[in-house]
């Protein structure tokens, strides 16, 4: 057998591409998926895709879990190749959660508060018994409706703050920073943190904060307060001079409250771990307020030993774009690499073989 | 293409990295943090080569992408096609006809010129991670050229196995001053890097940093005098052209061990046999 340089790598490029694009829509005697249904059907995938592709659009986040055959991660990554393209022209006020328009509140340190507890579209009391009603398409489903609460919904950790209980939050950056545009330095400062793990990957900050929980950096957490809703979303354009109102988006946000005993210069007092996600996101606030806190470590005089507490670690191991591309590209081809290690591991080989060799003569 | 700026990046993204390039060709072999961008490629594919590429491409310039040495690897055909597609630009995948070469994993046999650039893609331009996985660690480590930890590493190679085992990926002195992976490029070419006329960039996107070394630049593969490097190759001639200098690929031909040994530089390899060159298989080929 000759051998042939391998050639076509074009061709197979697009059939392969023509072959996804078939398997992606299946059996042609199915209907296909619309964007709405997937928006309005599969919302919490729509809200993780956006989320961790940091770009809020129900749409083109629809759009990217069709085209993504509901691999969210791809989904995810898709919207982020879309939103490096999208030009900047401002950057928002911080959104006041205080103002919320309430789907779901819950405080785990408080039996009832003012405003109350508010349960939402949760799953939490649900039993995890599959519901063989929905494999029928047609059921018709309808909520009991109360009148729209107009009280006011003070956040838990504003109740604490009345009575300097919890540290205050301090005042935020001039300018926010952003790690889209400019590297990752350190020490990096906390609103990048906290862009760094909103955009986190939600399975690598559950099992981060899951083991602060379990010994490796505790925290002593609290679920002071975990709010979603609308949220109104607003600039102060500089040639105004004052703010507009551009849109309402949906957010979760989680305020930990946690146990700290003081320092030399601080009396003992709950500190925060600040997680705030797009969507209908609890899992992933949740876990982004515990491994905030945890990272806070070096800062409030605590011993950094643990994988959560340590900021590179995480701020570097917490991005599943760049995480997915870096462990799948080792699917690329090594081969030159891989030829030169052959060559290698021969000669070392050949070396060990020699001393073996060269030792039993001597014998 | 309708809807996107030549070359895909927007202007500005541009400016910001012939910024950092600028720096990086100042300090030969040092890291520069850049802003670099979300691509619509995964992150290891390139990313870091396709933003450099993208910021020094011009509408006269003509393309050459290699992956493995190879222009028809699928990542290559990928990345040409990108640029093909955004910037429009003439390609080839002729060395001598390109006057920008982006690279994954070689280094073309034919000595590249003074009107050539030659782009590297690198997965981890921390040449000290696998010593010191912390990067404030090792920035500091560079500020102070402090490299005893890399030197520690090759004298524990040689007094463990009797020769330094690195194969690949094989670090540099830059400059008398900067320790630099030379990406994960077979050691065979790291003495092409050495006084290049070329201009050598070197793109890391996932890890945002860019560095570069000038032309004529003095690259020196770290060894030790009783030591010294060696760089390696399979010891056979190229079967198709009868290369004896150039590097081969080792392509299993069946399953009783069978193997050949094939120039991994195609265009190269073509060359050659397009002058008359033939080896042990091209014979065959040519009968056929």
């Amino acid at each position: 057998m000759a051998y042939v340089t391998v050639k076509g790598g074009e061709q197979a490029i697009d059939n392969a591409h023509a072959w996804l694009a078939e398997e992606r829509r299946g059996d042609a005697a199915v209907p296909e998926l619309s964007l709405a249904q997937i928006e309005s059907q599969l919302g919490r995938s729509v809200d993780r895709a956006m989320g961790e592709g940091s770009l809020y659009d129900r749409e083109l986040a629809a759009l990217a879990v069709k085209q993504a055959q509901g691999d969210l991660i791809e989904a995810a990554f898709l919207l982020r190749a879309y939103r490096t393209t999208l030009p900047r022209f401002a950057h928002s006020r911080p959104v006041d959660t205080a103002t919320m328009q309430i789907r779901r509140r819950v405080s785990a340190v408080f039996k009832d508060l003012p405003g109350g507890q508010v349960l939402g579209p949760t799953y939490d009391y649900t039993h995890r018994l599959l519901d063989f009603r929905l494999a029928d398409a047609g059921s018709e489903v309808a909520a009991p409706r109360a009148g729209a609460t107009m009280a006011a919904m003070p956040r838990v950790p504003d109740i604490l703050g009345h009575e300097g209980l919890i540290e205050p939050d301090g005042p935020g950056p001039s300018e926010p920073g952003d790690l889209t545009r400019q590297p990752l330095g350190f020490p990096a400062p906390r609103d990048v943190r906290l862009q760094a793990l909103a955009r986190g990957d939600e399975g690598f900050l559950l099992a981060l904060g899951y083991s602060t929980q379990r010994g490796y950096g505790g925290t002593h957490p609290f679920a002071g307060e975990i709010r979603m809703g609308e949220v109104s979303v607003e600039i102060e354009p500089p040639e105004l001079g004052f703010a507009i109102d551009i849109g309402d988006i949906n957010v979760t946000e989680c305020q930990m409250v946690n146990q700290f005993k003081g320092s030399k210069t601080t009396p003992p007092q709950f500190t925060r771990g600040y997680g705030l996600v797009f969507g209908f996101a609890e899992r992933k606030a949740m876990a982004m307020a515990l491994v905030d806190r945890a990272m806070r470590a070096e800062e409030l005089g605590e011993e950094v030993t643990a994988p959560a507490q340590n900021v590179e670690f995480v701020l570097y191991h917490s991005d599943n774009i760049e995480a997915t591309g870096f462990v799948e590209h080792l699917k690329l081809p090594h081969y030159v690499d891989f030829q030169s290690e052959l060559e290698n591991v021969r000669r070392m080989r050949r070396e060990v073989a020699r001393t073996t060799e060269r030792a039993e003569t001597a014998e | 293409m309708k809807g996107y700026n030549f070359a895909y990046l927007d202007e500005q993204t541009k400016r910001m990295i012939r910024r950092s390039l600028l720096k990086a060709v100042a300090i030969p072999g040092h890291q520069v943090p850049f802003g670099s961008r979300e691509m619509p490629l995964p992150y290891g594919w390139g990313t870091g080569g396709i933003q450099v590429t993208a910021s020094v491409l011009g509408a006269d310039d003509v393309l050459k992408v290699i992956d493995q040495g190879a222009d028809d690897t699928t990542n290559a055909v990928s990345i040409r096609r990108f640029f093909a597609r955004t910037a429009g630009v003439r390609t080839t995948t002729h060395t001598a006809d390109a006057t920008v070469i982006q690279t994954r994993h070689r280094i073309p046999e034919k000595t590249l010129r003074d009107d050539q650039i030659i782009v590297y893609q690198v997965p981890q331009p921390e040449p000290l991670f696998r010593l010191e996985p912390s990067r404030v660690e090792t920035r500091r480590m560079h500020s102070l050229a402090d490299y005893g930890l890399m030197h520690v590493k090759l004298y524990e190679d040689v007094a463990r196995f009797g020769q330094i085992s690195i194969s690949y990926d094989y670090p540099v002195m830059v400059n008398q001053r900067h320790l630099m992976s030379p990406s994960p490029i077979p050691a065979f070419d790291n003495p092409k890097m050495h006084r290049m006329p070329a201009l050598q960039l070197f793109g890391a996107g996932r890890e945002k940093r860019i560095y570069a070394i000038p032309p004529w630049t003095e690259v020196r593969s770290l060894d030790f005098d009783d030591h010294p490097f060696r760089p390696i190759r399979a010891p056979h001639p190229c079967g198709l052209c009868g290369a004896t200098d150039a590097y081969l690929d080792e392509v299993v031909i069946d399953d009783r061990g069978g193997r050949l040994f094939v120039c991994s530089d195609t265009d190269h390899c073509a060359e050659r046999r397009a002058a008359g060159h033939v080896g042990s298989e091209g014979l065959q080929e040519a009968a056929e």
